[in-house]
């Protein structure tokens, strides 16, 4: 498959390779010190990094700046953005800012509401949603113009991406709510974190048969379970994950000691089921604040070394 | 049946028709206490008049006691038509409450200013 | 109809504790609906009041006057001869009202009794919820009639977000997810195929955030 654009993912995906990104949440303080490290452990072992934007609501040091560090580094950044907290012009600035950097994907995104975060009285613009955004990175991509029409001198190549989620209700419009994304522009999907295999297969089928993963590369979001405490706070307390009991009764079953090792056996195992399911095309890794273990399943699945490309 | 001869009945076809504003008006103009009486839940004759009561009521309280009145001295009680002694009873006890908690404030105020 | 709360009546004695000569004004049309503001509020408040001042050992004039509306020259007229009565007015309008009053008798104080909160209707009595934002460029025909700005805590046009679940929004489970019920009308219209036209990106200029709006009858004014 051609690329589009000078993305090192989109070039490994082309390549016909399984892609592997994983994602680092940037400090709450002004050390930037903290992205460098976490880059550093799992560098070798991805081929893209995410920069989480003020996940959950909580207000932490910008995506953008930390994938410009991470670009400084020389690696390779995912910038995510959300629609909650910028209109449509700083957007596109963002964007700009981005570009300016040769940072060369980016993740559209809604946003979780500010009520889970740390400013719960505050607005959330949503001037556009994540669809709109992608229309817009489209169109400041391909046309080379801005929304309200001027043309952008050096416009921006990026490489857009959204996320998905199967796991949401309801089931019936998520292959749509894909289709439309599709549509939108979107050339690449990372998925919420995949616990009930069937129901994953079964959305991935209704979308081949669609002819939508022609049109798009699905890379399949895993979390390895730290203990059973998290697991079962992941299946009750967090709307869009599931999580089938028995996954839940196997993390119990092991002794506490030995439950993060367990954790990372069953991520490991899923990543190597998915590896064989068709229609998947890379994994988008979240081990969240346990980045030390994203090295070991990405080894022990058969995936490391990455592969280089031009 | 015997009960205190300082209270004053108001008879209405249903507590139902008791209303928030009737009862403040009542210690506006100098009721010490006001109680509303009315039928045992589930037998309200006009099916939830007594329930609206009992809420109206509790309203009042809340607004008294915002302006220092004092809620308790506004209180719902339930009974059955028959229960002639128990009507007393709650006479007494309703005169007690405001024995202990002394006449309505703005009275002495009224009295001062006059 | 416009929705409003009754504001605290410790909020209220805070506004007026100043002044002598007090008028609640409550309006006959959307706060009497909604409990908040109408000739029954008015008298409750203003006994609650009396009451409170004179327990405070002041006999402070507190009257009483519901009018149709507060949003209209005529009604608001009606009152003139009396202003000059009072030291200030608590109106129990909704904030047109508050405001409209201002602007007429722009030397008293007026002070709001209730808060105003949203469009909406009456679920049933005790319950009336948010429907309408006043957006300025209805889209209901595109979303079989229920509104994603005002009933979507993103106000989302190509929903549902991932948060959406068993029909309900992430901020709170008792809170329906608009474009669930978006779907859910869709298919009940057998227009579920729409569900994939991606909505343009909004025109916001003609909400707030275009600044204050009006609407302007050229062929209806004298």
């Amino acid at each position: 498959m051609k690329t589009k654009t000078p993305s090192k993912l989109e070039k490994i995906l082309a390549a016909g390779h399984l892609a592997v990104t994983s994602e680092c949440g940037p400090p709450r303080g002004s050390d930037i010190e903290v992205i460098k490290e976490k880059a550093n452990l799992i560098k070798d072992y991805v081929d893209a990094i995410n920069i989480t934007d003020n996940q959950t609501s909580v207000t932490r040091l910008c995506s953008l700046v930390a994938c410009i560090q991470l670009k400084l580094m020389g690696l390779e950044p995912v910038l995510q953005m959300v629609t909650r907290d910028r209109n449509r012009i700083a957007l596109q600035s963002d964007i700009l800012g981005a570009a300016s950097f040769d940072i060369h994907n980016v993740l559209c995104l809604s946003g979780d509401h500010q009520s889970f975060g740390d400013c719960p009285t505050g607005q959330n613009v949503h001037d556009i949603d994540s669809m709109q955004l992608i229309q817009t990175v489209r169109l400041m991509r391909d046309q080379g113009k801005f929304l309200g029409g001027d043309d952008i001198k050096r416009p921006p190549k990026m490489f857009v991406g959204a996320a998905a989620n199967p796991f949401a209700d309801p089931f019936e419009i998520r292959v749509p709510r894909l289709a439309k994304k599709i549509a939108a522009g979107v050339e690449f999907i990372q998925t919420q974190c995949i616990y009930n295999m069937e129901k994953f297969e079964l959305w991935l089928k209704m979308a081949g048969d669609r002819g939508l993963l022609e049109k798009v590369y699905i890379l399949a979001g895993v979390t390895p379970f730290k203990s059973a405490g998290m697991a079962r706070y992941m299946k009750n307390r967090v709307p869009g994950i599931e999580v089938p009991d028995e996954l839940v009764k196997r993390m119990a079953d092991t002794p506490k000691e030995k439950q993060p090792e367990e954790g990372v056996k069953i991520c490991i195992e899923q990543i190597q089921h998915l590896k064989e399911v068709e229609g998947v095309r890379g994994f988008h890794i979240m081990a969240i604040e346990w980045e030390e273990m994203v090295s070991e399943i990405v080894e022990k699945s058969g995936l490391y070394p990455r592969p280089g490309v031009e | 049946m015997q009960y205190p001869s300082n209270i004053k009945i108001i008879f209405v076809p249903c507590t139902g028709k008791v209303d928030v504003l009737h009862i403040l008006r009542a210690f506006e103009k100098g009721a010490d206490g006001v109680y509303v009486v009315g039928c045992m839940e589930g037998d309200c004759h006009f099916i939830s008049g007594n329930f609206r009561a009992r809420k109206r009521v509790e309203q009042t309280q809340k607004i008294l006691d915002t302006i220092g009145i004092g809620g308790e001295r506004a209180q719902m009680y339930n009974l059955s038509s028959g229960e002639g002694p128990r009507f007393a009873q709650f006479a007494i006890e309703m005169n007690e409450r405001i024995r202990k908690l002394g006449p309505n404030p703005i009275k002495l105020v009224r009295k001062k200013a006059a | 109809m416009i929705v409003a709360d009754k504001k605290p009546i410790e909020e209220i004695i805070e506004e007026i504790k100043n002044h002598e000569k007090i008028l609640i004004l409550g309006c006959n049309e959307c706060v009497t609906v909604c409990e908040a503001g109408g000739k029954k509020e008015v008298g409750v408040l203003a006994s609650a009041l009396r009451m409170y001042f004179l327990n405070q050992g002041r006999e402070v004039k507190i009257d009483e006057k519901t009018l149709e509306r507060q949003c209209d020259h005529e009604y608001l007229e009606e009152i003139r001869d009396v202003m000059d009565q009072y030291d200030a007015v608590v109106s129990l309008a909704c904030g047109v009202g508050v405001q409209f009053m201002a602007e007429k008798y722009h030397t008293t104080p007026i002070y709001p009794g209730v808060n105003t909160c949203f469009l909406g209707v009456t679920e049933k009595r005790g319950l009336w919820t948010e429907r309408c934002q006043a957006c300025g460029e209805c889209i209901l025909a595109r979303t079989g009639g229920i509104c994603p700005v005002s009933r979507c805590a993103k106000r989302i046009l190509n929903g549902p977000c991932g948060g959406s679940t068993n029909g309900k929004c992430e901020i709170n489970k008792e809170l329906d997810c608009a474009w669930q019920l978006i779907i859910d009308r869709l298919k009940a219209l057998n227009k579920l195929d729409d569900y994939e036209k991606l909505s343009p990106l909004k025109d916001w200029s003609t909400e707030r955030s275009g600044g204050p709006r009006k609407v302007v009858r050229e062929d209806v004014q004298e």
